[in-house]
């Protein structure tokens, strides 16, 4: 079945208890996102007023978790749900979790950020490999959601492979953490935050590629976690 | 013993769909492009399905999509529609069910019938109960009348609600009780398959539940299928499904893929509720 959708039901009212469900989901997905973005800026630019500003929306990323739970939980008991509708509704559980997540390392990217600015730290050699780190997970996250949003496996897909190359962006920072921390022990402090920096962000990509995964089974009605991309692919490609 | 290698503990792909469709067991009953014509209209375009062994399978679909019909072309029923007429092949372990010289009592002994309006006789308790196994001569003496009956209710869990008015007439029983009189009556007989014609329609929800875990019971020692509105029921309850629609055998898989991943838009579309 490749044709998922959430509407086109003869009760308008669960084709609205449907959308509402994505539109939420969406709605927390951009604001997750708008976090991640502003609070690597605000470590990249030691942008207190910024920082702060991320931490205290964290709670509204934190209450969206708990009302769309709600709302999910009402079209559990009401509609009882099958098939395409249960995997979208269970697609949701699960992606709110891991967006809250995400909200979480952003509100630590944003702590980080307030050390920095609070320790007159100035923009610093290793500056362009998170700039490069930041855009790419800001970009797998949007894409991320848009696969959630069109229903599409296949972009689910190819946005889960990018998670990659923001492993492999993480290795060559911890790898330049080190030169540093060994070329200057009094760095060793500073390198260490950045270093968290850098797991934040990678961890962010982790959640991004679980999202993926919950589309894919959304849209494909199989788990794809815990096993290799070739498999996935395989489902995805319906062979 | 050595260490166990990587493989064993390598995650590997779920079943696919088909294979979790196949039920281990031998097949109790065949159907082979049955079809069946009311007059000059054909209801039921040629169904092929396998009924195993001690399985539940439930038959769902919209009203008028066949799925009765076919349930009662497994024990004959429809022979008592005047209008009705059956083509194709059904067995009941190998033998056609339809073959003339066949006794068409003995087989609705074992394949027997549960409807939705329970349906007891003006009768006692005993004598519902009672009826069946004398008409096919199961019992010699007076005991082991006495010990069907009591088996028969215990094994419909409605013994001990019962056992202490069995001559009491079963018409004033609860409505979630002669159903359950019902299935004793059915199993008195000791059948082999037992077709239900949506058992619970006219019952309330605990009366249903009770019926659902009898169901559950039930299927240790018989083979059953059930034709249900209900399909919160028809995942409760069986072990495969069939979804039928316009007189079509559309999709039959575990009941556990029809309400997760079906494989038919149109199955999609019935269990959601996308239909019309």
């Amino acid at each position: 079945m490749n044709t998922s959708r959430v509407d086109g039901h003869t009760s308008q009212a669960f084709d609205a208890d449907m959308n509402e469900i994505v539109n939420k989901v969406l709605d927390m997905g951009s604001l997750v996102t708008h976090q991640v973005e502003k609070a690597i800026y605000a470590f990249i630019h030691t942008d207190a007023d910024m920082a702060r500003a991320v931490i205290s929306k964290d709670d509204e990323v934190n209450h969206l978790e708990v009302k769309i739970d709600e709302h999910c939980v009402q079209v559990l008991v009401r509609r009882q749900p099958t098939a395409g509708d249960l995997r979208a509704v269970i697609a949701a559980i699960k992606t709110i979790k891991d967006l809250e997540r995400i909200g979480d390392q952003a509100k630590r990217i944003a702590r980080s950020a307030i050390k920095a600015a609070e320790a007159g730290a100035e923009a610093d050699r290793a500056f362009p490999e998170f700039e490069m780190m930041g855009t790419r997970v800001v970009r797998m996250l949007q894409d991320a959601m848009t696969a959630f949003r069109n229903h599409d496996a296949q972009e689910a897909l190819q946005v889960a492979l990018q998670d990659k190359a923001i492993d492999s962006d993480y290795e060559s920072i911890l790898r330049q953490n080190m030169t540093y921390m060994m070329e200057d022990p009094r760095n060793i402090t500073r390198i260490v935050e950045m270093t968290w920096v850098g797991r934040a962000i990678e961890r962010i990509g982790d959640h991004a590629r679980n999202v993926c995964e919950y589309t894919i089974y959304f849209v494909k009605g199989r788990d794809v976690r815990h096993i290799d991309d070739a498999q996935i692919e395989a489902i995805v490609q319906g062979r | 013993m050595g260490q166990p290698s990587m493989n064993t503990l390598k995650v590997t792909l779920p079943e696919s769909a088909d294979s979790q469709a196949l039920p281990q067991g031998n097949i109790k009953m065949s159907a082979r492009d049955v079809k069946v014509f009311y007059g000059a209209s054909e209801a039921l375009h040629g169904i092929n399905m396998d009924i195993y062994e001690n399985e539940v399978v439930a038959f769902i679909g919209p009203s008028g999509c066949g799925k009765s019909t076919f349930l009662r072309c497994l024990n004959r029923m429809n022979d008592t529609i005047d209008s009705a007429r059956v083509t194709g092949k059904v067995t009941l372990d190998d033998q056609d069910i339809y073959d003339p010289s066949l006794d068409v009592v003995q087989l609705r002994a074992q394949v027997g019938m549960v409807f939705q309006k329970p349906n007891p006789f003006p009768k006692s308790i005993f004598e519902n109960i009672a009826y069946g196994p004398r008409l096919h001569g199961l019992v010699d003496n007076k005991t082991d009348l006495e010990e069907i009956v009591e088996s028969s209710l215990r094994r419909a869990g409605l013994w001990n609600e019962v056992k202490d008015r069995l001559d009491a007439p079963g018409t004033g029983l609860s409505g979630g009780q002669q159903q359950r009189l019902c299935i004793a009556r059915a199993i008195a007989v000791s059948p082999e398959v037992i077709l239900m014609d949506e058992p619970c329609s006219a019952l309330d929800p605990i009366a249903t539940t009770i019926i659902e875990e009898l169901i559950d019971e039930l299927k240790g020692s018989y083979t059953i299928a059930i034709v249900t509105h209900n399909m919160q029921q028809a995942a409760r309850v069986s072990d495969r499904t069939a979804f039928f629609h316009l007189g079509n055998l559309v999709e039959l898989s575990a009941t556990r893929e029809i309400f997760t991943n079906p494989q038919d838009t149109r199955t999609e579309d019935y269990i959601t509720g996308r239909f019309g």
